[in-house]
């Protein structure tokens, strides 16, 4: 039966998520998103004079910047067919974290962002082998660690926020600007440089490296993998860690901006990450995915956030255009699949 | 006898295949009607026409002589046209009752539903299929032929009278074979007209009337079947004779031993069994369903822990706790159902060729040297005449033979020494059956040890050097490849309590 509907499809191979170029493939998806974010620039733009401005682009490139980094990683998750609920409240607990180490202890700038990217690795690993060791499903065990990070973080912090005053050039991690330096009138802040950083690193991980071809592997069938004689265990925690430090870079950015550590952030900014994954076409039953789909997901967002904030919409109203977003992107690639599949 | 389906010149076309070409089929009522060919030859397409699933392009379909459209399913079963399909659409936390109705319950008021009408009617039909199957009984305690059973009952529900079947034996033993082949015969006497669809060539002598065959999407020929030899069948559907010859059982007795199991226990699965493997070797497994053939090869393979016992590879005892400690070792499996647990159907051929040994193509970076990998994908696509676009298919797209050799290309980039192949022509047409059988025997030429484990005793029978026979999770015999089938069945039969 299959054999036979599949002969009508054959020629169609480029369509395939798993391999590709540097940014994977899946060409098609990604360029319904891309044409969706390509309207909505024209649309605000056409609205308003407001909008398509160099100050304006920079403020919305500098919003994706901390949602960005946390959906690429969380990408990487939902590609293996799980998800992690904790990227939020772990961002905070990165950053707290690197707030004891700079300006309680008073350690240099360098052994912060160490310390940022390394607890998020932990606690990525964590999460990991709860998942892949303890078989507990991945909804409920970062669920679990949602919760316990976010008690964490406002335990370790007495509720209180932790502020980076003594520690020179931090607030320069994301709202400085090197670009600026060698191009003044097109000052890219540092935030968005990582981000794009971020997004470079982890599209050649997927597209190139062995950890992204079982990421990929994982998603697609768990069970063949590992008969196939694969530690799939080991691997699926590296994937989860490797998720986790990418968070901490996020929490680099978000208390940069800051200049502090909020212990009582976090919550919520995972679900904004996911939508941003579900935006970009990833799939969320795994197996499917990419890292420059999330990228322009995760800039829909900001444009939409941006370009109603700009016509006075009240915030209110923007959650729900938010809301409505998501479910047709997710319907629209729905009926691409049904013509496809 | 009035036609109880004519189908005419039936045309489909998807894009870039022909799939149907001006096909006509009839089916009689009170007839068993075969319809045969390899896969991709149009058999499951012209079902799902018949059923209301695709639109045909062209042709006409009449039934009870009066030409009818089928827009939809619903249309086609309001019709009296009923298919089983391969895979089973069941509800398992439903019981018996609840799955025969669904969809259709009884009704009380306020929307209740008449659980005590639910169960009389589906007591009622099945008992008109001699079926003792408590309707309360949940789905999921029943066995895949128990099933099936109410899987016909379902379709009788809606009074059908026309039944498509779709490989209704793959996963039945042959008593439940039996069963089903009694039911069909009462179903028959009932004036049902059946359609079915089978890769097995007995069956098809044994219980239809006339066989149609398909090939490459046209209409063949349509024969009657107790006349038709099956050579001459099988030679309709490939366009060519097969010989279906035993290959010579090659002198063994100076070969070096590749695996010895000793004592291997699982509880309730496997009891005490030993065997030992040279290497050149096709060592076949016998058994009927359920006699422990599949939890053997996953307790050597590692994919299943086992309680006792020792696993000894190239003379050397090998701790084996994990797939990866046996691929480790040189063992390969391939599953029975390699869609679930040997393919990553969503990745191309080339991954999934790589999949056992990408470390070996990895940089100390981690990164995956590719023309490396496809040069050796191309290469075994080659040598195996996988047939596929090219090495970035996915191999979901590919037919069920094609994929199996995606997998045992798999287990020869690993370079495994021993190969453990379980059902390994289950689901693959005839023609591809022939190449596997080829495979497997160039494989032992090489020196590699293998293992088939097979429910059909003609295949053990023409691969196998030895053939070990299991019965309820024991090893009840060895037996040199030219032993009889009945000999054969003797092993498989004998429970405990009547070993010698």
């Amino acid at each position: 039966m299959s054999s036979e509907t599949s002969q009508q499809t054959k020629p169609a191979a480029a369509e395939n998520g798993a391999k590709g170029g540097i940014l994977g493939g899946g060409a098609q998806q990604k360029l319904l998103a891309f044409a969706s974010l390509i309207v909505l620039v024209i649309v605000f733009s056409w609205m308003t004079d407001k909008f398509f401005r160099v100050d304006n682009i920079l403020s919305i490139l500098q919003a994706t910047s901390v949602n960005g980094v946390l959906a690429i990683g969380v990408t990487l998750i939902i590609i293996t067919g799980g998800i992690d609920l904790s990227i939020g409240t772990m961002m905070t607990f990165c950053a707290v974290i690197t707030g004891v180490v700079l300006t309680w202890l008073g350690a240099p700038l360098i052994l912060g962002v160490a310390t940022a990217i390394a607890t998020g690795a932990v606690c990525g690993l964590i999460s990991g082998t709860l998942v892949a060791r303890a078989k507990i499903p991945p909804f409920i065990a970062t669920l679990g660690m949602m919760l316990i990070l976010k008690g964490l973080s406002l335990i370790v912090t007495g509720t209180k926020p932790i502020y980076f005053n003594d520690t020179p050039g931090y607030t320069d991690i994301s709202t400085g600007s090197l670009v600026g330096k060698i191009i003044p009138a097109f000052p890219l802040p540092n935030g968005v440089l990582v981000l794009f950083l971020v997004a470079a690193v982890v599209a050649w991980i997927l597209g190139r490296t062995v950890l992204g071809r079982y990421t990929f592997a994982l998603g697609s069938n768990e069970e063949a993998v590992r008969l196939s004689g694969v530690n799939t265990d080991r691997w699926k925690i590296a994937i989860y860690a490797l998720a986790g430090g990418i968070c901490g870079i996020a929490g680099l950015l978000i208390s940069s901006r800051l200049n502090s550590a909020q212990p009582a952030l976090g919550l919520g900014y995972e679900l904004e990450a996911i939508a941003a994954v579900v935006i970009g076409g990833t799939s969320l039953s795994g197996g499917r995915g990419t890292v420059l789909g999330t990228l322009i997901g995760a800039l829909i967002m900001a444009v939409l956030t941006n370009g109603l904030r700009v016509l006075s919409v009240a915030p209110e109203w923007q959650t729900v255009v938010t809301g409505a977003i998501i479910i047709v992107a997710v319907y629209a690639d729905q009926l691409r699949r049904r013509k496809t599949a | 006898m009035t036609d109880l389906i004519r189908m005419e010149a039936i045309e489909k076309r998807f894009p870039g295949v022909h799939a149907l070409k001006s096909v006509s089929f009839d089916l009689r009522a009170g007839e068993v009607h075969a319809l045969m060919g390899e896969n991709g030859a149009g058999k499951s397409t012209l079902m799902k026409v018949l059923s209301g699933v695709y639109q045909p392009d062209g042709g006409r379909i009449l039934v009870d002589g009066a030409e009818v459209s089928l827009p939809n399913p619903a249309t086609a079963q309001g019709l009296g046209i009923g298919i089983i399909h391969q895979e089973l659409a069941l509800m398992r936390d439903l019981t018996v009752g609840q799955n025969i109705w669904i969809g259709r319950e009884p009704r009380l008021s306020f929307g209740r539903i008449n659980e005590t009408k639910l169960n009389a009617d589906a007591a009622e039909i099945l008992s008109r299929l001699n079926l003792n199957i408590d309707p309360r009984t949940p789905m999921s305690s029943l066995s895949i032929a128990g099933q099936q059973m109410v899987e016909i009952a379902k379709a009788l529900s809606y009074r059908s009278r026309v039944l498509i079947m779709d490989e209704p034996t793959a996963a039945l033993n042959d008593a439940e074979i039996e069963e089903l082949f009694r039911i069909i015969a009462a179903l028959k006497a009932d004036g049902v007209g059946l359609i079915y669809i089978s890769h097995k060539m007995d069956e098809i002598k044994r219980i239809s009337d006339r066989v149609t065959v398909m090939r490459d999407g046209a209409w063949v020929d349509t024969v009657p079947a107790s006349e038709t030899p099956i050579s001459k069948i099988i030679s309709m559907m490939v366009g060519r004779e097969l010989t279906e010859e035993k290959s010579a059982i090659p002198d063994l007795s100076a070969a070096e031993t590749a695996l010895e199991v000793r004592g291997l226990w699982r509880k309730r699965e496997l009891r005490d069994i030993s065997f030992s493997l040279k290497k050149g070797e096709i060592l076949g497994f016998a058994g009927l369903m359920g006699a422990g053939r599949t939890e053997l090869a996953r307790a050597i393979f590692g994919a299943e822990p086992c309680d006792k016992g020792e696993i000894l590879v190239n003379g050397r005892a090998t701790r084996i706790r994990t797939p990866s400690d046996a691929v480790r070792a040189g063992i390969g499996y391939l599953s029975e159902d390699r869609k679930q647990f040997g393919l990553a159907l969503t990745m191309d051929v080339r991954a999934n060729i790589a999949m056992a040994s990408l470390s070996r193509f990895a940089s100390p970076l981690g990164t995956i040297n590719e023309p490396e990998l496809g040069r050796i994908a191309e290469g075994y696509i080659g040598q195996l005449s996988i047939r596929t676009p090219g090495d970035a298919q996915e191999v979901r797209l590919l037919s069920g033979g094609n994929q199996q050799k995606v997998v045992i290309a798999k287990w020869l980039l690993r370079d495994c020494d021993i190969l453990i192949f379980d059902e390994p022509t289950r689901g693959i047409d005839v023609g591809a059956k022939a190449e596997i059988y080829r495979l497997l025997n160039e494989l032992a030429a090489t020196g590699k040890a293998v293992i088939v484990i097979s429910s059909e005793l003609p295949e053990v029978l023409r691969l196998a050097h030895r053939i070990a026979v299991m019965c309820e999770g024991r090893l009840t015999g060895i037996l040199p490849g030219t032993a009889s089938q009945e000999e054969i069945m003797k092993l498989a039969t004998r429970r405990e309590g009547m070993a010698a």
